[in-house]
């Protein structure tokens, strides 16, 4: 088993490589996504919370799957055209904005009404507040969640094998197809996901733990 | 309108796979968190190291694990088999974890308590500790089976003729525009998911005044 995973070892890290690269790329769309849908749910207009509550919901209940293949096979019917490496971005910088969003609205939630009454004596605006009081602060609560919300959306990139995307899966299948020997490369792309992903969570374990120090132990 | 319909009649597919999927990993996650909990190293690790691997690698790899790789061993499943036993088995260790963060949030004056009054382990966990546990963990677990819920679209890409499968068909016979179908599809999945997701906030905060902490 070992001499043929030397064979398939440069197609799958190749495939790899795609694999973070989508997954850094639907990060840098979703997440100032997700903090600006955080600050639109707690809008004083009413529409704009509406729509906020809308594509946060409608982020969480569909299947990353459909949500792909809308952005792929979907947004042709209305003449835009995406690439599968786009269309799986927007799908999944989707998912990432809705789900951080609750994220960040936590976090920001978590900043003691205090700094902003301080930060209005000091006669700071409604925005030089948000932007240096309240979500420097606000972020770094949220920061464990939001990395491990990272790992997952690595996870989830193995969808994007479905609109034909060179992806670690994909390689591994491919290769599945042309050697029949399904079990083993599978196998070893299994193995390199899971070479990504046990390290990063126990980093993200390392990180929460760091940030926590000054709680007491039965706030951590 | 027969396209919609078509699409409609995959429903029960989806929900059945998603429900004896749940049901497998409501079960297998009991003595899988028993033995992550346990004293002995020998059960807690290899139960962590199974935990923990089930959870890194994503479940559509284990899909395809079970689905081609098997054959190997000369095991040919059923698409819908296959999707059940690979889904069910991912959901024991996710489930085994919400349970045992349930364990984790008791206060361990309930352990003592029940000793002082002269429970065994085995009754003490089943009418003292479990209980409580469970409450705790009910929202987690609600959330669980919704992201399950999601999961079973999966079971398309294997050949599973539920709702994402028949989408799929449709959108290449063409009787309606791929944007109204795939539309219409996250709508079925909504629909199936914001109104529970509602639920289990709301159960969440109720149940959580019941326990001791």
């Amino acid at each position: 088993m070992l001499a043929e995973w030397g064979d398939y070892l440069p197609s799958l890290l190749s495939g790899l490589a795609m694999s973070l690269k989508l997954a850094g790329a639907s990060l840098l769309v979703g997440m100032p996504l997700g903090l600006t849908l955080a600050l639109m749910v707690q809008a004083p207009l009413w529409v704009v919370r509406w729509v906020a509550i809308a594509i946060v919901e409608l982020g969480r209940a569909v299947p990353a799957l459909v949500l792909l293949q809308l952005a792929y096979y979907g947004l042709p019917t209305i003449h835009i055209t995406l690439t599968s490496f786009l269309a799986a971005t927007a799908g999944l910088g989707w998912i990432t904005a809705a789900y951080s969003s609750e994220m960040f609205r936590a976090g920001v939630a978590s900043v003691p009404e205090g700094q902003h009454e301080a930060s209005a004596a000091l006669g700071l605006g409604r925005i030089d507040t948000y932007r240096s009081i309240v979500i420097p602060q606000g972020v770094r609560v949220a920061l464990p969640a939001l990395l491990g919300l990272a790992i997952q959306i690595f996870q989830a990139t193995a969808l994007a094998f479905t609109i034909g995307l060179p992806e670690l899966l994909s390689q591994a299948y491919d290769i599945g197809n042309e050697t029949f020997r399904y079990l083993s490369v599978l196998t070893l792309a299994g193995l390199l996901y899971a070479a990504v992903v046990l390290p990063a969570g126990a980093l993200v374990r390392g990180i929460e733990l760091r940030l926590g120090r000054h709680l007491a132990p039965g706030q951590r | 309108m027969d396209a919609y319909r078509e699409i409609l009649g995959g429903l029960p597919t989806t929900l059945m796979l998603g429900l004896l999927a749940l049901a497998i990993g409501a079960i297998g996650a009991l003595p899988l968190m028993f033995a992550r909990r346990a004293r002995s190293l020998l059960l807690r690790v290899p139960a962590r190291a199974a935990i923990d691997l089930l959870r890194a690698v994503p479940p559509i790899v284990w899909l395809f694990l079970v689905f081609f790789g098997l054959t190997e061993f000369d095991v040919t499943l059923q698409p819908f088999t296959a999707s059940v036993l690979a889904l069910g088995v991912v959901s024991c260790a996710y489930l085994a974890e919400i349970y045992r963060g349930g364990f984790m949030a008791i206060d361990h004056g309930q352990v003592e308590a029940s000793q002082a009054l002269g429970l065994r382990r085995r009754d003490a966990l089943r009418f003292v500790l479990a209980p409580q546990a469970l409450r705790v963990a009910l929202p987690a677990i609600v959330t669980y089976a919704l992201a399950l819920l999601k999961d079973t679209s999966l079971a398309y890409t294997i050949g599973v003729r539920e709702v994402l499968f028949r989408a799929n068909e449709e959108t290449q016979l063409g009787a309606a525009s791929p944007l109204s179908i795939l539309l219409f599809t996250a709508a079925i999945y909504a629909v199936l998911s914001i109104p529970t997701a509602l639920l289990a906030r709301r159960l969440d905060t109720a149940l959580r005044s019941k326990v001791a902490r």
